[in-house]
């Protein structure tokens, strides 16, 4: 079970299996989105926040 | 090669990867936020737009079909359903049934659009997405209210979209469309008058037939594009067509309808390869 620490709290973040770069993980301490930047080693940084022209 | 195009990266994307993947085409899933375009020669993949800044993605497709590459879905595509008053005018110039709306381009004049529509009437921006930014407004008081607050909110919210309040009874249809074809629909329910899934509301399978699947197809008529997500309310008199999506999300929809929409995708962007 791979783990990353949120940058924000220091929570740690558990990766879901087969995650992926650019994937949206949510620190379950913290509540903050973090964008999954690298796989290895992991490392994460504060998703980019939601735009006015973001969606469908 | 079939590009997956994305800036934030969702289920869907890696949805229609594993599809990809399990029709064994040559696909590559690429973030693209940091990259430089420009100056590459043409190719020819096939180039599946998934940004989530609809800005941005609309501003890829334009420089990518510059280059005589292939878009899904194609610009011109993306820039009629980015923007509700265009969806509005292809829409009503094909004859399409959709909610009664009035445009306004002053703080006096929508206020006017509302007395003229009545209420409950409903305040949409021209862009945006997922129920951000939609208002129901119930009366005179309230439509002002919104109006002074809008006037706050930049250029792009003087332009007034009001539209009527259509009682639809907790649900409305969302019905996707690959390569004209219409292939599924959901229907969302909620106790908020706002039913996108994005949103909490809860989906179940709507048939797609008849009427609902003719007029569809003349939605693609009007429209046009690869892949489309179709918001319909239904009403005593038919279907009225509420919005048309270019960059749907879908991982919702697999489920209650039994259909691999991602499959679907890009199946379809196989066939487009030259």
């Amino acid at each position: 079970m791979t783990q990353v620490t949120c940058v924000v709290c220091e929570g740690q973040v558990t990766l879901p299996e087969g995650a992926m770069e650019g994937e949206i993980l949510l620190c379950g301490d913290c509540g903050t989105e973090l964008e999954l930047v690298r796989l290895d080693p992991p490392a994460v940084e504060e998703a980019p926040q939601v735009q006015e022209d973001w969606g469908e | 090669m079939l590009r997956i195009l994305f800036t934030r990266l969702r289920q869907e994307e890696k949805l229609l990867l594993e599809a990809a993947r399990r029709l064994g085409l040559d696909v590559a899933l690429e973030d693209v936020k940091d990259r430089v375009w420009g100056g590459v020669g043409a190719d020819d993949d096939v180039y599946l737009c998934r940004c989530i800044g609809h800005g941005q993605n609309l501003a890829l497709a334009r420089h990518l079909e510059g280059q005589g590459r292939r878009v899904v879905n194609p610009a011109s595509v993306m820039e009629l359903c980015g923007d509700k008053l265009a969806t509005t005018a292809a829409l009503e110039a094909a004859s399409i049934a959709q909610p009664a709306y009035r445009l306004a381009l002053s703080e006096e004049g929508a206020l006017a659009a509302a007395e003229e529509i009545g209420y409950p009437a409903v305040f949409k921006p021209v862009t945006g997405s997922w129920g951000r930014l939609l208002a129901k407004v119930n009366d005179r008081e309230a439509a002002e209210a919104v109006i002074e607050h809008k006037a706050h909110l930049g250029a792009h919210h003087q332009i007034f979209y009001v539209q009527e309040y259509v009682e639809k009874s907790g649900s409305d249809v969302r019905a996707f469309v690959v390569g004209g074809e219409p292939i599924c629909a959901i229907r969302r329910e909620s106790a908020h008058w706002i039913t996108n899934t994005a949103r909490g509301g809860r989906a179940s399978n709507q048939v797609v037939a008849g009427e609902l699947e003719e007029l569809l197809r003349r939605v693609h008529g009007a429209v046009g594009g690869d892949f489309l997500a179709v918001d319909l309310f239904g009403t005593d008199s038919g279907w009225l067509v509420n919005e048309v999506n270019d960059g749907a999300e879908f991982r919702n929809s697999i489920a209650p309808t039994g259909v691999d929409i991602p499959e679907a995708v890009v199946r379809h962007c196989a066939g487009l390869g030259r």
